[in-house]
């Protein structure tokens, strides 16, 4: 019987050898992506074990981890509430990791990004429970309150940009959410609160800021029409430029008329510096037309437009269409048609002309501390790229800063320091009121923010609104609040 | 003149001690690892265990000096191991599972395996010879039948996991196959070894395979309904495999007629495909089984999947006894006993523990191959393959090469009858290896001389 019994144990050998094979199936070769399962609690579970680095701003916690006696362990609180919604985002059970910075740095805020790696060596060797990085960010508490509160109901975003460096010193979008509600542990509570997020038509989950529908910048886009006629040499701020009642556009019927129908200037001529000032389409439709779709478009490229931008976030490129026809190019040259842009992009237009052309690349992380909070990375500045010389973004000051003092944008003044800026008023859809605009920066001198302001549909002030009534004073109480006036 | 001298095995009871003392210090450790992954803390009662633990295993290991000497020495420590580390996951998810006191399960599962290592010592004693059990050939068969078909009596069969394989009495629950399966075994021994003649000679060949009389197939005939009746009534796959392919592999072995694997494969997968068409929880476990995460099984369950997950959030190291989450899968610590190992020690560790049970099913056919009645053989392959089946149905259920079924894993698994029973077929074995290795009754040449004594030999016992 002995030679069946040795047939019968490689039997037993070939059962086993399937046994070993299922089992390396399972945990070795499927083992990721039946861990990436969005069903896989235990995943979850892990990142909630260990406790999850803070978010701070100016020293306070504006989203952080706190010990609780539930089978998670930690449960994520918000202690300003709506107030950095869209900075902090949100951190859920059931939802995950999104939003803003918690989605964004979801990595080292959890403690699993290779940046502490060596860190994660250590508490291993020492036994240490490893816990998550926490972030200090760049916003200004003062200037982000100010923000809030002068957008007050209506919806829009506020930006302020510190010029010299890119820092974000303000980062507002209204409507704003309650993070603590998609946090909670009660799961039936955190369904009903995201469904809810997610219908509400204001749609307070997008950071209309920097990303969302993008907005038409309106006039103040005629600040980058402007730097491209300084920048091609052939202009001044003093060059006299047309600035007809009516600008005649070729290849259709329609004119480009002026808001009020009047020309810009006795003679339908006026400097460069007056049309800005006032804020004169025809001016810089004509402008536009005689610089060229390449130049300007080159100019709004100089200035970010185009980059996908992390800061961390992602940052919705802004645009400026290609292939324009020329009544389409002298639409886009005073930011109609379809040049779409993100309030960030309209800040760092003010900032670096603030910041003598260069423009910095915005970041919102200042540093990163360790759970034994030394510091583990720290953001230096960084330049993106050179929009304008130094000569022409003088000269650009000047001529914003005549916007402010004797322009479209006097509801922007502040006693004592001087403001420059650039009010807009975007056409957006047929019958709806416009968006009201203002970037801007101060002191105009010694440039310490530039804050770029967008109101949707007129806000309060609905078709009456203009972005140096609606607009203008929000970024002066932010102005205020930053250089603590 | 050549002399012959005998070879004289030796006991290796030694080596049984030194792995025994190895095995003890592995569960030791295992148990640290969980107390200060969970706890944070030495356990406190780490040394008490520990000696509880030597002290079954040893005291059997004293039984074995004395009454099984010439035992096989990898038996008992491997056995003891098992059923170690599967103490410590008990008591592991015990802790997670906030069981203390009375309703800690592996408090209990401690006492099982005390009585468990208690009764098959007393199998040792008691039996001294395996060929005695040939005598109870019927009643095995009797016994084993009554056990298996015990859970379909009213009142009295208790469903797990969809299937009937349990009966309760009281606050007891028990899993009369388990059980069944060695009194099974000791039947097929017996009836096979008595026609493994008939069965093997007569017959007629066609088409080059030699097939048996028709009146032959009487048995296997029985053996196939009996098993389609646990499939269909118990709802059980894995205890119809089990039962049906241990008949035939023993059938196979006795016979050494290859027909018989032919004839008794194409009868199960027949009939399993029969059942497949006709029942519906049949079909259930077969979509569960190839579709485990389309919503339609999603609908009916979820333990397979949330087992799958846990063995891949192990990964190829685990995560490390005591700070897994295995307590998210259903069953943790019986049927998903596995799954809750890969998830804590990884890859790695299962791979250890099926070595483990491989190296007790190659001792047991090794066993097999030593012992030289029909009977022994033939009683050695069929405990240790029904070992093998087992563990082939448990891990392959739970990691999708076969339907899952509710079969416990020997040794590791929660359960007082599958510790019993296991425990009871390693005696065994240890009684039949202790045949195998033990030394002839020798005739010795120095008392032999040619004209005194023609009819008398002198034979020493040792």
């Amino acid at each position: 019987m002995n030679a069946p019994i040795r047939r019968l144990s490689s039997i037993v050998a070939l059962l086993f050898c399937a046994l070993l094979l299922s089992t390396t199936w399972i945990q070795f070769v499927q083992a990721r992506e039946l861990h990436d399962r969005p069903d896989n609690r235990r995943t979850l579970l892990a990142s909630y074990s260990r406790e999850r680095g803070a978010i701070l701003v100016g020293g306070n916690p504006v989203a952080k981890s706190v010990p609780t006696r539930d089978e998670l362990k930690f449960v994520r609180t918000y202690p300003q509430g709506k107030l950095y919604s869209q900075v902090t985002g949100y951190y859920s059970f059931t939802y995950g990791a999104g939003g803003g910075v918690e989605g964004a740095e979801d990595g080292l805020l959890s403690g699993q990004s290779d940046k502490l790696f060596y860190r994660r060596v250590v508490d291993m060797v020492t036994g240490k429970v490893p816990g998550g990085a926490s972030l200090e960010l760049t916003i200004n508490p003062a200037a982000q309150k100010a923000a809030d509160e002068a957008l007050g109901n209506q919806r829009g975003a506020v930006v302020a940009l510190d010029p010299r460096t890119g820092a974000i010193l303000a980062m507002v979008s209204h409507p704003q959410y309650d993070p603590a509600t998609l946090a909670s542990h009660n799961l039936d509570s955190v369904a009903h609160a995201w469904k809810k997020l997610n219908a509400n038509p204001g749609r307070p989950a997008v950071n209309r800021a920097i990303a969302g529908d993008l907005y038409p910048p309106g006039s103040t886009f005629k600040l980058v029409t402007a730097a491209a006629a300084l920048s091609s040499g052939k202009y001044t701020e003093d060059s006299v430029v047309p600035g007809p009642a009516r600008l005649d556009l070729p290849l259709t019927k329609t004119d480009l008329p002026n808001d009020d129908g009047l020309p810009c200037g006795p003679g339908g001529q006026s400097t460069l510096t007056h049309a800005l000032e006032i804020s004169c389409n025809t001016s810089f439709g004509g402008l536009g037309l005689k610089l060229g779709a390449d130049a300007l478009r080159t100019q709004a490229a100089k200035f970010g437009f185009g980059d996908v931008l992390r800061v961390p976030m992602r940052v919705s490129p802004s645009s400026v269409p290609a292939d324009l026809n020329a009544p389409q190019l002298a639409q886009s040259a005073i930011g109609q048609y379809d040049v779409r842009v993100t309030p960030l992009q309209m800040a760092m237009v003010s900032a670096a002309i603030a910041n003598r052309g260069v423009v910095m690349s915005p970041y919102l992380v200042q540093t990163v501390r360790g759970s034994n909070l030394d510091v583990i990375d720290r953001t230096s500045p960084e330049q993106i790229s050179q929009a304008v010389t130094p000569e022409v973004a003088a000269q650009l000051t000047r001529m914003m800063e005549k916007v402010v003092t004797s322009g479209t944008g006097t509801a922007a003044q502040i006693p004592g320091v001087s403001v420059a800026g650039k009010t807009g008023t975007a056409q957006n859809a047929e019958g709806a009121a416009p968006h009201a605009w203002f970037t801007s920066f101060a002191p105009a001198d010694d440039p310490k923010v530039a804050v770029a302001v967008v109101v949707e549909d007129g806000g309060n002030a609905g078709s009456e609104a203009f972005g140096g009534r609606v607009a203008a004073p929000i970024a002066r109480d932010v102005i205020k609040a930053v250089i603590g006036q | 003149m050549t002399t012959i001298t005998s070879f004289r095995p030796r006991t290796r009871r030694n080596v049984e001690l030194l792995l025994l003392l190895l095995a003890v210090g592995i569960v030791l450790v295992a148990y640290l690892n969980v107390g200060l992954a969970m706890n944070g803390a030495f356990p406190p009662d780490m040394l008490s265990y520990g000696a509880g633990l030597l002290g079954i295993a040893g005291a059997f290991h004293l039984v074995l000096r004395w009454r099984a000497s010439y035992a096989d020495p990898l038996l008992l420590p491997i056995a003891t191991l098992l059923n170690g580390l599967g103490l410590v996951m008990i008591h592991r998810l015990d802790l997670a599972y906030n069981r203390t006191g009375m309703d800690a399960l592996a408090l209990k599962q401690l006492v099982w395996s005390a009585l468990s290592v208690v009764i098959a010592a007393a199998v040792i004693i008691t039996l001294r010879d395996h060929r005695r059990l040939r005598r109870y050939t019927f009643t095995a068969m009797a016994g084993g039948l009554a056990l298996l078909l015990l859970p379909l009596v009213p009142g009295l069969g208790r469903s797990v996991l969809g299937s009937r394989i349990w009966i309760g009495l009281g606050p007891f629950t028990f899993q009369p196959g388990e059980v069944a399966k060695i009194l099974l075994a000791i039947f097929f021994a017996g009836y096979l070894v008595q026609t493994r003649d008939v069965l093997a000679l007569v017959g007629r060949r066609f088409v080059g395979i030699a097939l048996p009389r028709a009146r032959d197939l009487g048995p296997i005939l029985i053996a196939w309904l009996a098993s389609l009746g646990v499939l269909v009534f118990e709802k059980d796959l894995g205890s119809s495999l089990l039962f049906f392919g241990l008949f035939v592999a023993m059938l196979y072995v006795a016979t050494e007629r290859r027909s018989w694997i032919a004839i008794g494969m194409v009868l199960f997968c027949g009939g399993a495909y029969l059942a497949y068409l006709m029942f519906g929880h049949v079909q259930q476990r077969v979509l569960l089984w190839l579709h485990p995460f389309s919503e339609r099984a999603l609908e009916t369950s979820d333990q397979l999947v949330k087992g799958l997950m846990g063995m891949a959030s192990g990964g190829l190291f685990g995560t490390g006894l005591g700070r897994g989450h295995p307590e998210l899968t259903y069953f943790p610590e019986s049927d998903f006993i596995i799954p809750s190992f890969g998830e804590e020690i990884g890859l790695v560790g299962v791979f250890a523990l099926l070595v483990l049970y491989a190296l007790i099913i190659e001792r047991g056919l090794r066993t097999a191959l030593g012992v030289r009645d029909g009977f022994g053989k033939l009683l050695a392959v069929g405990l240790s393959f029904s070992m093998a089946l087992q563990c082939f149905v448990v891990v392959g259920g739970v990691t999708r090469v076969i339907p899952l079924t509710g079969l416990t894993m020997p040794f590791l698994s929660y359960g007082g009858s599958s510790l019993l029973a296991n425990w009871s077929l390693v005696a065994l074995l240890l009684r039949i290896s202790d045949q195998a290795r033990r030394p002839l009754p020798e005739v010795s040449p120095t008392d032999v001389s040619p004209q005194a004594s023609a009819h008398t030999e002198v034979v020493r016992i040792r």
